[in-house]
């Protein structure tokens, strides 16, 4: 039964998103914070992540948008008093908090119990030798392995075990800093890496067992010891690439019942074992060849795995983990899919594709080989009858140029070469075996070299096969339909025929959707949770019929576009608008109909949306959609990138879309108008062009002069954006891009080294509301998502303010932008440039609605249907000033990709974002620096510089600073040189020694880099070899001296020894100036 | 083109990949996920015709070790999609040549959700399956057949062993085992155990289980409405009490018969691996694997029985126990195959209570 005593509960939140820590836990504490709101419960919510929905004030009683540090959090301890802690749900990282909390005895000292899963089982699990002793005591097989904490030992290890060796440090998420090593180079590589970024300095190193097939399982257990699995998956590839990077399906598709539930029995078993109270993931390798198993790992929370058996299954395992968290027995639990127990095993009719994002489109110099340690940024998921048609859609739900298996360039290897890099294991393995089964190779062969199960072999050269059938056989409509139940979509099926649409249209040949119900028909089930498959029942009339008395009074239904794959430039932002945008649709009257296709998202619970259909984000798949629904039209300005690319196929089918015009979006998008349109309203920009050949660009840059900003048209987050300084650049960057794609051409503008100034409104086509204006701290040049932003801004005058204001306003109304509006601008010498408009929610939407207390996307929806901004309640133009002060602070992953350039850059590459709030500029600074990780240290130590040439002297005052605040400085040559003229004593380094410099980085002796990178995308030059050095051993290097300055005023807080106290957004709105006196 | 016609009027198509053949019998769904090979081989399913949820069936192919009995007592066997290859180091065997060579008409290429929203909504209903496709005359003639089709009364003899012999001689613990068409996994379970067990035909008397002079009596699952059985009721009934004696599935339901209950048919049965059974003594839920039409029913069970298990889905009973007279049984199907293990310490508390048995009955005699 539930605990009575529970009043009032603290959820700790996962913080930034990092690979590996994506929007599924926004997703679980989200639905946690529902599940304790029904039961009467009152919520403390933590989380440093400003985008997601967690942290609305709607989901939780009381948000404290605050650094997850143990100081922050104890201090929010000691003033709610909460009587309980859930920690299970906020990822590695709330668990690794709630440990902390346990050390230091605050939630001893304050009465809090953790709830769920206790902390002696959580130690048990995490901390490697715990674990392996557990597991010997159960009698459950693990690999050999020994925990060491230096070099030496692992080498001992070695020595008895051989190599390949994995390593695996201990308390790190995602498997960051762990690896496989096959010779001794690797091996110290790793071994070394894992130590530093080991939190308690500690690696696990275990003989390799790559190959075994990959199997896990999620487990729900409550305490009185009743204990059931949501779910099994079975990784497509085989051990050796982490579970985040691998092809999953689920159900497990080649295990015997012996097997399946060999792996049961014992998952429950280490389950009960560690008495686990709420969800957990348990993670097997399966001998191929016989019934020998071996644990690999277990997670005593809640996972990314989880959350994507939740959608996989129905089953909401976060919102079932709380309720037995505060006392409630699994059999007192109701499912709310079919209205009987939840203390079940969910039966799927359905087969399940999870594929990785991974952001190797962006990163075109990263290591693409897959291993331990996890690269993905995202997933989708794909549901399908059939394990094609499932693969199949899950291929086309990636949002890439090709949406098959073949013509993924591999055609043109000979048969040797592409057998030879098929034992590459990287994002394109899939591609190279369909292209190899294409070629005749025989299966066995490559199940040799891959590793992968004969099974899903077999199956994916069904797919090639049928491609193979429909490029040389007649269509007709026996075979179209095959073609579809494989998941083929009509325009493959066109160009692999020659077929004509109205061929295809004359078969009459429709999708029809069936629903995820738990219990693979043996219930009645009314979830309204669909996925489309071919030549079956359709079940959606059958729903609708069934609800037809719900929803008489209802204004009709509106399509909301989900964003997919978290990715770089596309991240939760976007998944928080969309459910913010279906829940308005909800409240005024009207059926959602969600459209998604990433499992880790809220707007992908059943339950957010009216109708939500789990489907590739592709226009075919929509198009079903709309036939069946009907909709009177489709919301596009809050799925991002994503939904905006669909809107005009959409206006072509001639679906209405809501809100600002195609018309209007192509005027934002197209250069040539947008230039036209500012010119018309005499709106200044950077002057600038559009080439598509190198003559052209040669040409073009004698008239806007060097350094110019050089991306190619339409884009997400910035793709292949750089500045270039000269010629030799240009040239470089042009062929690139000509070759990356030669549809669009490359737009070549001025670059005005500036004050980036950004804002959001809102508009209904006449008035526009601004709530807010932020100024970035990084000067023009830096991608606005990478850069750190103020609100409100601090540094710009009235007069510029109000001509922000009229431009925004001018904008607006020429563009009759009806919702939500993302402008950016360049302030320099006193003078406003537009550079950008986007007419759509942007990626800071969530920030600002959360600063200024005013929900953007609830009066975007409004006005969109039709509603005038003034009746808000916000008034017109640009929102009163709230007190408080925020600083955005992007995050980057850089720990788990090898070979980026952490370089700040026009091309966005950071994963997420921290918010320090607070009531003064320099203290919401110094948190967002806590927030994002930064340390701070009373013992001053090294810092190495090195800037390039133009950075030098505008560094000046920054380096004065560096002194002055009693870092020792090093420098390389050229910057040792320049601080000597300018009076700043400093070391001068060899910039190529970098093994010495190595060294000290590994002994811990730098505190942080300053390195303004030198132009190109050279990676063999030094700085890019101690930046990523620096990344290796986790040491902060800053690449703009802008972040550099506003680090060192943040270390000036610290130096003062400023005591920092922590509110709840609601009241930092509301604190005024006299509070911060008191 | 296949055929299968439903009692409910519905005409299905499909692609035959089985047997040559036709047949009637009663069509019913199973939910596992996993676990074909031990479904197709469970002499529970003598006459019908199942229908499998999970839509990629045939994946691991068909080995040697996972038969339930020597062969499938089902008729048809109908799924979404058959996998074309097998892939598993133990498969010797794919799928459709083990029902071809077996005679099971097979189909698949259908629409397994609808067929089995049908059964739910129409009940457990009478079916033919055939492998070749009919004109609009024959479907007439077949579909009017089905409405006067009835199980055979005595279907536990197609299935029940047809002579007495004995398994696990190394065993210290003498049981009998009435195999009304037992699945091996029940026989490996108590094997396991220690018992030495002497298997009787469905026909046994009481007489000749108690001239055996055995240490406990076991009663396997079968085919079939346990109501009919009047024979065998009878026979457990003048057993009851002379030993312990345990049931599972069928067994149980004549167990409850013998012990004055009633019981009915399921609208469409619990046949799955997910069944989550209440455990009335402390409050836990284990998932079991179940294949049954009819149960007990909860409000005709006598004084002398107490429930053990409730099924959570449907409060349906799914065991009970008569503690003066050593009786114990449950519906749902400890030895799994296919499905959880869950319910498998069932058995250590059973063979537990035939060794106290044994320890007593040993004192008993010693102090005379």
């Amino acid at each position: 039964m539930k605990d009575k005593s529970l009043k009032k509960v603290l959820v700790i939140g996962s913080g930034p998103i990092v690979i590996g820590q994506a929007a599924e836990f926004d997703y679980a504490g989200t639905q946690a914070c529902r599940a304790l709101r029904e039961e009467g419960i009152e919520i403390v919510l933590v989380n440093s992540n400003p985008a997601t929905i967690m942290t609305d004030e709607g989901i939780a009683d009381k948000v404290y948008i605050e650094p997850l540090t143990l100081d922050c959090l104890s201090e929010i301890i000691i003033k709610e008093r909460p009587q309980g802690l859930i920690a299970t749900l906020g990822g590695q990282t709330g668990l690794n908090l709630a440990c902390e909390l346990y050390d230091s005895g605050i939630l001893n000292e304050y009465k809090v119990r953790l709830l769920g899963t206790n902390i002696e089982s959580i130690k048990k699990a995490e901390d490697r030798e715990l674990f392996k002793n557990l597991m010997n005591e159960i009698n459950e097989p693990i690999p050999d392995s020994a925990i060491v904490s230096s070099y030496e030992e692992a080498y001992q290890f070695y020595e008895k075990i051989g190599f390949p060796i994995i390593i695996r440090p201990a308390f790190t998420l995602g498997g960051s800093g762990g690896g496989i090593a096959r010779n001794g180079k690797e091996y110290e590589e790793i071994v070394h890496s894992g130590l530093m970024q080991s939190p308690i300095n500690q690696v696990l190193v275990e003989k390799s067992i790559a190959g075994f097939k990959e199997i896990e399982y999620e487990v729900i257990r409550d305490a009185n010891d009743t204990c059931i699995i949501i779910c099994n998956m079975e990784n497509i590839d085989p051990i050796g690439i982490h579970t985040g990077d691998s092809f999953v399906v689920a159900p497990s598709q080649t295990l015997t019942n012996n097997e399946y539930q060999m792996l049961r029995s014992s998952a429950i078993k280490i389950a009960r074992a560690l008495k686990i109270e709420g969800g957990c993931n348990v993670q097997f390798a399966l001998d191929t060849t016989s019934n020998q198993y071996y644990v690999i790992e277990v997670n005593p929370r809640v996972s990314r795995s989880s959350a994507l058996a939740s959608k996989a299954t129905g089953y909401p395992i976060a919102k079932i983990s709380t309720k037995i968290a505060v006392g409630y027995n699994l059999y007192e639990i109701k499912n709310p899919i079919t209205n009987k127990t939840a203390a079940f095993e969910p039966a799927l009719d359905y087969i399940v594709t999870k594929i990785p994002k991974w952001p190797f489109d962006k990163f075109s110099s990263g290591d693409r080989i897959l291993g331990t340690k996890m690269k993905a940024t995202g997933e989708i998921m794909a549901i399908g009858r059939t394990f094609n048609s499932s693969f199949k859609k899950a291929v086309a739900s990636l949002e890439e140029r090709y949406t098959g298996l073949l013509h993924r360039g591999f055609e043109q290897l000979s048969n040797d070469d592409l057998l030879c890099e098929l034992s590459i294991q990287d994002d394109r393995r899939i591609f190279r075996l369909a292209q190899a089964l294409y070629n005749n190779n025989e299966i066995n062969t490559l199940c040799t070299i891959t590793k992968i199960d004969k099974w899903f072999i077999a199956k994916i050269k069904e797919i090639v096969d049928m491609e193979k059938t429909l490029s040389c056989e007649e269509l007709t409509r026996e075979l179209y339909i095959k073609a579809k139940q494989f998941g083929f979509l009509d325009s493959e099926i066109m160009l692999l025929t020659g077929a004509t649409e109205e061929t295809l249209a004359a078969f009459e040949v429709e999708a029809s959707f069936r629903i995820v119900d738990t219990c693979a028909a043996e219930f009645e089930a009314t979830t309204p949770y669909f996925y489309s498959t071919y030549n079956e029942f359709d079940e959606v009339e059958e729903y609708k019929k069934s609800l037809e008395e719900e929803y008489k009074n209802s204004r009709g239904t509106i399509l909301v576009l989900g964003s997919g794959p978290i990715r770089i430039g596309q991240g939760i932002e976007f998944d928080y608008c969309s459910v913010h945008a279906a829940r308005q649709l909800i409240s005024q009257g009207w059926e959602a109909v969600m459209v998604n296709s990433n499992p880790e998202t809220l707007s992908t619970d059943f339950d957010i949306a009216t109708r939500l259909y789990f489907e590739p984000m592709n226009i075919e798949y929509i198009m079903n959609i709309v036939k069946k629904e009907n909709p009177k039209g489709v919301l596009v300005q809050f799925g991002g990138q994503t939904a905006i690319n669909l809107a005009e196929k959409l206006d072509k089918e001639g679906i209405k879309i809501l809100g600002t015009s195609i018309k209007s979006i192509n005027a934002t998008e197209d250069r040539k108008i947008f230039e036209k349109l500012l010119k018309e309203l005499r709106i200044p920009q950077p002057k600038g062009c559009a080439v598509t050949s190198a003559t052209a660009a040669l040409s073009a840059v004698k008239e806007l002069n060097y350094p110019v900003l050089v991306r190619p048209s339409y884009v997400i987050g910035g793709r292949g954006m750089q500045v270039v300084y000269n010629d030799e650049e240009l040239l470089t960057y042009i062929t690139e891009a000509l070759k990356f794609s030669n549809e669009h051409p490359v737009l070549i503008d001025q670059y005005i080294e500036g004050m980036e100034v950004e804002l959001d409104a809102i508009s209904d086509g006449r008035d526009i509301l601004i709530p807010g204006i932020c100024e970035h701290i990084e000067r023009a040049g830096v991608h606005s998502g990478d850069s750190m932003s103020i609100y409100p801004s601090q540094n710009i005058s009235k007069k510029n303010e109000r001509i922000l204001v009229n431009y925004a306003t001018r904008i607006a109304q020429k563009l009759n932008i009806k919702g939500l509006m993302n402008i950016q601008f360049i302030i320099k010498d006193d003078k406003v440039y537009v550079i950008e408009v986007n007419p759509r929610a942007s990626r800071t939407v969530p920030i600002m609605s959360k600063v200024t207390g005013i929900p953007m996307t609830k009066i975007a929806v409004d006005a969109i249907l039709g509603k005038s901004i003034r009746r808000a309640g916000f008034g017109v133009g640009l929102y009163r000033k709230t007190n408080l002060v925020s600083v955005k602070m992007p995050v980057f992953s850089w720990q788990k990709l090898n070979r980026i350039d952490p370089a700040l850059a026009p091309e966005m590459k950071s994963t997420g974002e921290v918010l320090g709030v607070d009531t003064t500029y320099k203290r919401a600074l110094y948190k967002a620096f806590l927030a994002g990780g930064h340390k701070f240290s009373k013992s001053k130590q090294r810092v190495l510089v090195s800037l390039n040439d133009h950075c030098k002297k505008p560094a000046l005052p920054m380096l004065r600073r560096l002194f002055r605040q009693g870092f020792f400085i090093m420098a390389t040559w050229g910057t040792h040189k320049f601080l000597e003229k300018n009076g700043i004593p400093s070391k001068m380094i060899e910039k190529f020694m970098i093994d010495k410099l190595q060294k000290r980085m590994k002994d811990g002796r730098l505190s942080f880099i300053i390195n303004t990178p030198t132009t190109g995308k050279n990676s063999q030059n030094a700085g890019f070899k101690i930046r990523t050095i620096a990344q290796m051993y986790c040491i902060p290097s800053f690449t703009s001296i802008d972040t550099a300055n506003a680090f060192l005023c943040a270390y000036r807080v610290f130096d003062k020894n400023t005591e920092l106290t922590y509110d709840t957004i609601t009241n930092y709105r509301k604190k005024s100036f006299l509070d911060i006196f008191k | 083109m296949a055929t299968l016609l439903l009692q409910d009027g519905s005409i299905i198509k499909g692609n035959s990949f089985g047997a040559i053949g036709a047949y009637e019998g009663e069509i019913v769904f199973n939910t596992s996920i996993v676990g074909y090979q031990e479904i197709l081989t469970d002499p529970s399913y003598a006459g019908q015709i199942i229908v499998m949820t999970y839509p990629e069936i045939g994946n691991y192919g068909i080995n040697n070790t996972d038969f339930e009995s020597d062969k499938p007592a089902l008729l048809g066997f109908v799924v979404k999609n058959v996998s074309q290859v097998e892939s598993h180091y133990q498969s010797r065997d794919t799928l459709t040549q083990y029902l071809k060579s077996k005679n099971i008409v097979a189909l698949d290429n259908i629409d397994t959700r609808s067929l089995v929203k049908k059964i739910r909504e129409y009940g457990t209903m009478a079916a033919y399956i055939t492998s070749s496709d009919l004109d609009v005359f024959q479907i007439n003639e077949k579909l009017e057949k089905l409405n006067n089709f009835y199980t055979k009364k005595d279907i536990i003899l197609d299935v029940s062993p047809k002579q007495k012999y004995e398994f696990n001689n190394d065993g210290k613990i003498n049981m009998a085992f009435i195999d009304y068409g037992a699945k091996k996994g029940i026989l490996n379970s108590l094997a396991k155990r220690g018992c030495k067990l002497t298997v009787f035909p469905a026909t046994v008397s009481a007489q000749e289980i108690l001239e055996g002079n055995f240490d406990a009596l076991f009663l396997s699952n079968g085919p079939g409405d346990p109501a009919n059985y009047t024979f065998q009721i009878a026979q457990i009934k003048e057993l009851m009490g002379n030993l312990p004696i345990f049931g599972i599935c069928l067994g149980y339901q004549l167990l409850a018969l013998a012990a004055g209950a009633s019981t009915y048919k399921l609208k469409y049965g619990h046949r799955g691996a997910n069944h989550p059974v209440f455990n009335l003594e402390n409050q836990k839920v284990i998932m079991t694997s179940q294949n049954h039409g009819y149960a007990v029913d909860i409000n005709s069970i006598t004084a002398i029985m107490r429930p053990t298990y409730i099924n959570l889905n449907d409060r349906t009973l799914e065991g009970f126990e008569i503690s003066g007279q050593r009786v114990y049984a449950v519906q749902f199907h400890p030895e799994a195959n296919p499905g959880p293990k869950d319910a498998e310490i069932i058995f250590d508390e059973w063979i537990n209570i035939a060794r106290r048995d044994i320890i007593r009955i040993n004192e008993v005699k010693n102090e005379r």
